[in-house]
């Protein structure tokens, strides 16, 4: 069994996000970045699946500057084989059409069995690429995996449906799946596992540049039209004045 | 038609934020002067076809095929390039629906034409159409414009628009054909199904108190568990929480859990990630705690807190009893 991971560098969920002057985009050097949180859960399942059949590989391929070679390493440390980097300054939106096409370029000689992603990048938050990726390279697809099987030729999914529901859906291999958060306990990288980490290959690929389909004009902070009533002071104060305003304003007391 | 609006069978009705949509569709329609279509997909959708004419849309393109008695990517993808391909329409509109996110990508795919998703506005600029959505999980807006030739995938988030406003008309139905083969569908789907029977209904609770990842650790959850029986609520969370093990699902509100409307929603320590505030941005009062003055769940705040949750909560609970 041969899984591609695709794995994002995105902001964390503490970071700042300092607007640009043009107001295209954010200050990305200001920016503390980490592994896209549902690409994290996307690695722990093709791991576990590598290690449940004790064959096959597990290959960490991410798409951004020279920087998005960390959250590579982190994935090797964590058990990946072998890592792709397809390197491209990203700054400002890229369409998933164009994202999905330079990773269906670069896995074109790759034969993966199964791609997982994570469900959705908390920059962007496109929810697209693995399920494009899948149909340029003529594979099945299935969206917000909360379990998976894997044998005979297939893989089942437990996809998440709204609202509280789930169905079970079979697929034929090679198979692209998208991963929801929560489905499994993402580890953490052994001290071996980093070391082991720096041994390992990261193939740079370039691809050739691509016209968008769709393009961010602006991004800004949201203006709210809610008057929000900012309660201030000491703990103490600020215990007093939610309790005053339970009693007598929203009258749940 | 211009604008082809796709709409989603929810147990037998139109789902919700297909209403919505259309909602979104008539706004561009008015402001660009284009027409609009609705689309209803099945084996047998003769009931949803009657409901989407009773919208106000200038048709309604019915397809019936027994490969889409039940929902597949592959069915449903393929039907959707095709009736794009015999109708030719610049705008196709979606609700962010969770099947929607399934199979439209596919379509984009199919066509090379980009799918604009997850958008809680549209306005018009210069004769073309600008869509407004959420990013960096809704700390963000950004303005997205699609470039080159239609036709442009869109989908409107759940609430972008209130579907009350989906007028009444009264479209004619045309029956559609699709040419699918059962070749084409390559996955096998069981019944969908729910888990946790006899979890917890917080969709009837006066008061809801709802922690988020800023609770810092499961030893924590106590101390809202008690904020919540003091003040007679129940306990809610967004998803980190049940992702962390820290809750049971059957607490979790926002798109993959419950949503709500209370009287108050205390939220404790909560962002406000957009897959969170579905769940709850109808609730009639939204109190906040977070530690982040930045944090999107001030923007639906009535009444805000930037202050350290842990300590905060215990002192709540003893102020209220």
């Amino acid at each position: 069994m041969k899984i591609a991971v695709l794995v994002k560098q995105v902001p964390g969920t503490e970071s700042p996000l300092p607007i640009q002057s043009n107001q295209n985009w954010v200050d990305e050097g200001a920016v503390a970045y980490v592994m896209n949180e549902s690409d994290n859960y996307a690695l722990e399942e093709a791991l576990q699946i590598r290690e449940a059949n004790d064959e096959g590989e597990v290959v960490a391929v991410s798409l951004g500057p020279d920087r998005s070679q960390k959250v590579i390493r982190e994935a090797l440390a964590k058990g990946a084989d072998r890592g792709i980097h397809i390197q491209l300054d990203t700054a400002g939106m890229i369409d998933p059409l164009v994202t999905a096409s330079y990773f269906a370029d670069t896995f074109k000689d790759e034969n993966f069995d199964l791609i997982f992603t994570g469900l959705q990048s908390d920059d962007l938050g496109m929810g697209q690429t693995g399920i494009i990726l899948g149909e340029l390279l003529g594979m099945s697809t299935a969206s917000m995996a909360m379990a998976t099987e894997v044998g005979g030729g297939k893989i089942k999914v437990k996809r998440e449906l709204e609202a509280g529901w789930f169905q079970w859906v079979s697929l034929s291999l090679p198979a692209s799946v998208s991963i929801q958060s929560g489905l499994n306990v993402p580890r953490y990288p052994s001290l071996k596992g980093i070391m082991g980490a720096k041994k390992k290959e990261i193939k740079v690929v370039t691809p050739s540049v691509a016209n968008q389909s769709q393009s961010v004009e602006k991004v800004y902070v949201p203006q709210s039209d809610k008057q929000t009533v900012m309660i201030e002071g000491s703990v103490e104060q600020i215990v007093g004045k939610l309790v005053e305003t339970f009693r007598n304003e929203i009258k749940v007391l | 038609m211009d604008i082809l609006i796709v709409l989603e069978d929810s147990n037998g009705k139109i789902h919700r934020m297909g209403l919505e949509s259309i909602v979104g569709a008539q706004k561009m329609a008015e402001e660009l002067g284009l027409s609009i279509g609705a689309l209803v997909m099945g084996a047998n959708v003769d009931l949803l076809a009657e409901e989407a004419s009773g919208l106000n849309v200038g048709e309604v393109l019915k397809v019936e095929n027994e490969l889409l008695s039940t929902y597949s990517a592959d069915g449903y993808a393929e039907t959707v390039k095709q009736v794009i391909e015999q109708e030719n329409p610049t705008y196709v509109i979606f609700g962010h629906t969770y099947q929607v996110r399934d199979y439209a990508p596919k379509v984009s795919a199919k066509l090379m034409k980009p799918f604009i998703v997850d958008n809680v506005s549209v306005t018009t600029n210069g004769g073309n159409s600008v869509f407004t959505k959420l990013m960096f999980n809704g700390k963000l807006f950004s303005d997205v414009t699609p470039t080159g030739d239609g036709p442009y995938l869109i989908s409107f988030q759940s609430a972008a628009f209130s579907s009350e406003k989906a007028d009444v008309g009264s479209a004619p139905v045309r029956d559609c054909t699709v040419n699918l083969d059962v070749s084409m569908i390559r996955t096998e789907s069981e019944e969908p199904f729910q888990e946790e029977a006899g979890g917890i209904d917080l969709t009837s609770a006066d008061i809801i108190v709802s922690v988020g990842r800023g609770i810092g650790k499961e030893g924590n959850i106590p101390l809202a568990k008690e904020l919540a029986q003091a003040l007679g609520g129940e306990l809610a969370s967004s998803r980190p929480v049940v992702d962390a093990g820290w809750l049971p699902a059957a607490h979790q509100i926002g798109s993959s859990g419950q949503s709500v409307s209370p009287k108050m929603y205390l939220a404790l320590g909560i962002s406000g990630a957009i897959q969170h505030v579905v769940g709850m941005k109808g609730s009639k009062n939204i109190v906040a705690i977070n530690k982040d003055p930045e944090a999107p769940i001030f923007e639906i705040a009535d009444y805000g807190v930037v202050g350290d949750v842990l300590e905060i909560i215990p002192k709540l609970t003893e102020g209220i009893q």
